[in-house]
């Protein structure tokens, strides 16, 4: 009878045996998954943030962590020694460009300072317009409050602070926001075919409430000097209105009561370069739903999807700290080794035969590339 | 009776789940120690010194631009289409072929497969069909996105004749291999010897290892049997120009890794790959490379590629 119980009991526990073997198996096979997912790489989801109001303000806080610190792309000058940025830097003093940047003391730090880091590098001066004074950073105090109402007081206070210390030392004057990315070398490119003596003014053109259309506020625009002196002008004589709550719609109001013209600011095939948002909005067709304002906004016909962007965009809006960086990157860094780009502008006939009479002995591309005039 | 078996089976359940998490942890701790430590250990294959092509004219830059022949592959299983259509509308555009490999539609492939099994019948399809065609394989995820110029530039003064293996190096304790994430490029020698090696032997066909490797180190053992061994992909100053993430990631990663206020950039002129792409972000990034620039800034290329007929977006 014991030899039955022994193998009773010796059965009993290959069976636990057995069932231990398999349930360790199955808790790590199952603990496993669970680990493979839980350490698995999370997605990249961006908030969907479509801004409706035209002459809306911006979001505070998209949900992103603020970003410490800045990134020098130019820090390493070895990859750019192939680069000739002869014209580059011709245009650099002949197209003369002053901005001068909206921002206010708490945002210096949160989205000025990236602005300060990256393209504001390339403005012939640059002004940081704040409510109030900081000396450190440095910002121009205009001495208002801040809000969406005080921007056209800020505008106004802005430009006649620009016109009062700067008047001589540029041609053109642009405004940015502290979201805005501008490109100044196809701003100096578009500028180049125009006299900074006539009274003209440029950005994105939109159609309502102003019978020559108006320049979007967030997209940046830019006066020529008389049309900055004109502007500044017709505060002393009363001929434009102090006050508004919307500050890009008044300043179109206002040029054209004085006689400054809205320009078309595309390039030569018609394609737009100053953008009130960043690229992707523009880029994918039905990301703008049809509803949107922007649609019956446009002064000219509006494009999304491959046709909206000129190769040589000016501005885009709406763009935060890390976009910076990365516009940046794209425009300045970034680029497919020997490509022959379908879109080869050049700079008008005048300014060709300057550049060849200054930069004889250079050799024969740089006078090759501004005449290949290939249209896409 | 039905307890103590319960019992059993519910401890059994409990050790397998902390040996597991042991081994986890011990096994990422490990790779993490390896891949800093071996860093300066890797082979490294730098951009080429164009200052020998100086001299040359542009007849002859057409030329040598046009001997480098790359055949692209996409291998993923997305079942959403419109990563194929986009992939098929920006940069795929560019590769002198390029085929995308759909692992839920094609009928290289059965249901079972695991991703080594579908790798490799990919590359071997590849090379029966156009292993004579072109010099170059190049291999990448659906959310990659692949500046194919810039891989011309690094592989124009490499004999295709010569076995290389090239992108972004991981490490796995001796293991040294190319993640596919960042986009896996082989040559023709290579991919001839990964090829034959499969029709020889089984050796690394099947793997039934305790721990199951990934495909890209499956792939990466495969080679070595045959003597290839992977290389890291660098720019002049030692950056990866092929890219496991997207720019807006590195460029936070880089400001987060790094305490100094002023960073250096984190990525290089002549990248060729970025990786983990939503669809959209790849139609930015087309508009980006090939149409966004500054005006008034020249370069002195030793290559010419030209754009490719019919498009519109670059």
């Amino acid at each position: 009878m014991s030899e039955i119980h022994f193998r009773e009991m010796a059965s009993k526990s290959w069976l636990n045996f057995l069932t231990f073997l398999c349930g360790s198996a199955i808790g790590f096979v199952l603990c496993s998954q669970l680990l493979s997912i839980l350490l698995g790489e999370q997605k990249d989801i961006q908030p969907n943030i479509l801004h409706n109001d035209p002459h809306g303000r911006h979001s505070d806080d998209n949900g992103q962590s603020p970003l410490e610190g800045q990134m020098n792309f130019d820090a390493d000058v070895s990859q750019h020694k192939d680069e000739n940025t002869d014209i580059a830097e011709y245009l650099y003093q002949k197209v003369k460009i002053l901005c001068w940047v909206m921002t206010g003391p708490q945002n210096l730090e949160k989205k000025a300072k990236h602005v300060k880091a990256t393209w504001a590098q390339r403005c012939n001066k640059v002004l940081f317009m704040s409510s109030e004074e900081n000396k450190d950073f440095p910002a121009v105090g205009l001495k208002t409050r801040e809000g969406r109402d005080q921007l056209y007081w800020k505008t106004i206070k802005a430009f006649q602070y620009v016109h009062e210390h700067y008047l001589e030392d540029a041609d053109w004057f642009m405004k940015a926001d502290d979201d805005t990315y501008v490109i100044l070398d196809n701003l100096r490119w578009l500028l180049s075919k125009y006299n900074p003596e006539e009274p003209i003014y440029f950005g994105r053109r939109f159609k309502p409430y102003v019978k020559q259309g108006y320049m979007s506020g967030g997209a940046g625009y830019v006066l020529s000097k008389e049309a900055l002196k004109r502007f500044v002008n017709a505060f002393k004589t009363d001929e434009c209105t102090h006050s508004s709550s919307i500050e890009d719609l008044a300043l179109g109001r206002c040029m054209e009561i004085i006689n400054v013209e809205a320009g078309d600011s595309r390039d030569t095939t018609g394609k737009e370069t100053f953008h009130p948002f960043v690229p992707e909005h523009h880029l994918i067709k039905g990301y703008l739903p049809k509803t949107f304002w922007y649609w019956n906004y446009n002064y000219y016909p509006p494009v999304e999807g491959p046709g909206c962007c000129s190769d040589l965009a000016v501005s885009f809006h709406y763009v935060d700290p890390t976009t910076m960086y990365e516009l940046e990157y794209l425009v300045y860094h970034l680029r497919p080794y020997g490509y022959l780009y379908r879109y080869q502008p050049a700079l008008p006939e005048n300014m060709l035969k300057e550049i060849s009479q200054v930069y004889k002995h250079e050799d024969p591309k740089v006078k090759r590339e501004p005449s290949k005039e290939k249209h896409a | 009776m039905v307890s103590a078996t319960g019992v059993s089976f519910f401890n059994g359940m409990l050790v397998g789940s902390i040996c597991c998490v042991f081994i986890t942890m011990f096994g990422q701790i490990n790779m993490r120690h390896r891949g800093r430590t071996q860093d300066h250990e890797h082979h490294h294959l730098r951009l080429p010194n164009t200052k020998d092509f100086l001299n040359i004219s542009e007849a002859q830059r057409m030329e040598l631009s046009k001997n480098i022949r790359i055949y692209c592959i996409i291998l993923g299983e997305s079942n959403d289409e419109h990563y194929w259509a986009v992939l098929k509308e920006t940069w795929t555009k560019h590769c002198d072929k390029a085929e995308l490999y759909n692992t839920k539609n094609d009928n290289l492939f059965n249901k079972e497969n695991d991703k080594w099994t579908q790798m490799r019948k990919t590359y071997q399809h590849v090379f029966e069909k156009h292993g004579d065609n072109y010099s170059w394989f190049f291999l990448a995820h659906p959310t990659t996105f692949a500046v194919i110029e810039n891989l011309k530039y690094l592989l124009f003064t490499k004999d295709a004749s010569q076995p290389f293996y090239l992108g972004h190096i991981a490490t796995s304790g001796d293991l040294k291999y190319v993640t596919v994430k960042g986009g896996t490029v082989l040559s023709m020698e290579a991919l001839k010897r990964l090829n034959s090696f499969l029709n020889k032997t089984k050796k690394c066909a099947e793997q039934r290892a305790f721990w199951e490797l990934s495909a890209d180190m499956q792939l990466a053992v495969c080679l070595k049997y045959v003597g290839v061994l992977a290389e890291n992909a660098e720019d002049s100053e030692g950056r990866a120009i092929f890219n496991t993430k997207p720019i807006a990631h590195l460029i936070r990663e880089t400001m987060s890794n790094n305490r100094q206020p002023v960073v250096e950039g984190c990525c290089s002129d002549m990248a060729v790959t970025f990786s983990g792409l939503t669809p959209q972000k790849m139609t930015v990034m087309m508009y980006g490379v090939y149409q966004l620039r500054a005006f008034g800034h020249y370069f002195n290329d030793t290559l010419i590629f030209l754009p490719p007929n019919g498009s519109e977006n670059d």
